[in-house]
């Protein structure tokens, strides 16, 4: 068996729904945010694939894109825990379906 | 690229994902995440980019992981997932994956095989990021300093 782009391409589409059931399924916050990071990292897997499997030689765009967005998702996590325990505090829950005090 | 290790990755990634996506557990949930991302750095290890690899497990397996479980263990009251698995959700799921997979194979120039390439080395990234990237990488610094005090004024104790 040879590795070919659609192999990667497949894997990483897998990983970004199973991150999608997580994210639609889930009523915990924090279930919430790791199904966010899964597909994030799917994204990831792609520019890497795609830098990988490219015409060569190339500069490194794909890697750099990678790098950049695992920064930026580092600060999403780090937001969105935040927000999570500020909500507890509050609330004391962190069921997404009870925070409806703006639901007309 | 050695595809007997493709398939050894592709399976822990996909289970560990699956597990931290259906577990009722916070904690195994969490656990599972990280063993997903350790997934992920040696896929990219396996595509040759040893230094998003490294970065990958510093970020995700060091830093989110401890701070995903930190959460856990300060919002302590509701440990499971109390809500009913939702039906709608999977079908959802499915039928983008299905689109996904659908798209994926009918497109020919995707099945190429991977042509020669020189090792990337952590020098040649520095200097790209050096040159052609430093501006974006200015902004991402910002980013992070300013996540970094909105995390902070979000936790902040407010005084009676």
């Amino acid at each position: 068996m040879t590795l070919t782009l659609s192999i990667f391409l497949i894997v990483s589409a897998t990983l970004f729904c199973i991150g999608l059931l997580a994210v639609l399924s889930r009523r915990h916050a924090i279930f919430i945010l790791i199904g966010i990071e899964m597909m994030l990292a799917a994204a990831n897997l792609n520019f890497i694939a795609f830098w990988r499997f490219g015409p060569q030689p190339q500069p490194p765009t794909g890697v750099m894109v990678a790098i950049f967005s695992i920064a930026i998702a580092a600060a999403e996590a780090a937001v969105g825990l935040a927000l999570v325990i500020a909500v507890y505090r509050h609330y004391r829950t962190t069921n997404v379906d009870q925070l409806d005090q703006l639901k007309g | 690229m050695n595809s007997i290790a493709f398939v050894a990755i592709a399976i822990l990634t996909l289970a560990a994902a699956l597990a931290a996506a259906t577990l009722q557990k916070l904690m195994h949930a969490a656990l599972s995440f990280a063993v997903t991302f350790v997934g992920v750095a040696a896929f990219f290890f396996l595509l040759g980019a040893e230094f998003v690899g490294l970065v990958q497990v510093f970020v995700y397996v060091g830093a989110v992981a401890v701070l995903i479980v930190f959460t856990i263990l300060l919002t302590r009251r509701d440990v499971q997932d109390t809500g009913k698995p939702t039906w709608s959700g999977a079908i959802i799921a499915i039928a983008v994956f299905g689109g996904l997979l659908w798209a994926i194979l009918r497109t020919p120039t995707l099945s190429v095989a991977a042509p020669k390439v020189e090792a990337l080395t952590v020098k040649r990234i520095g200097e790209v990021l050096m040159t052609g990237y430093v501006w974006p990488l200015q902004c991402v610094g910002l980013l992070l300093t300013a996540a970094m005090i909105g995390a902070l004024i979000l936790v902040m104790e407010e005084k009676p």
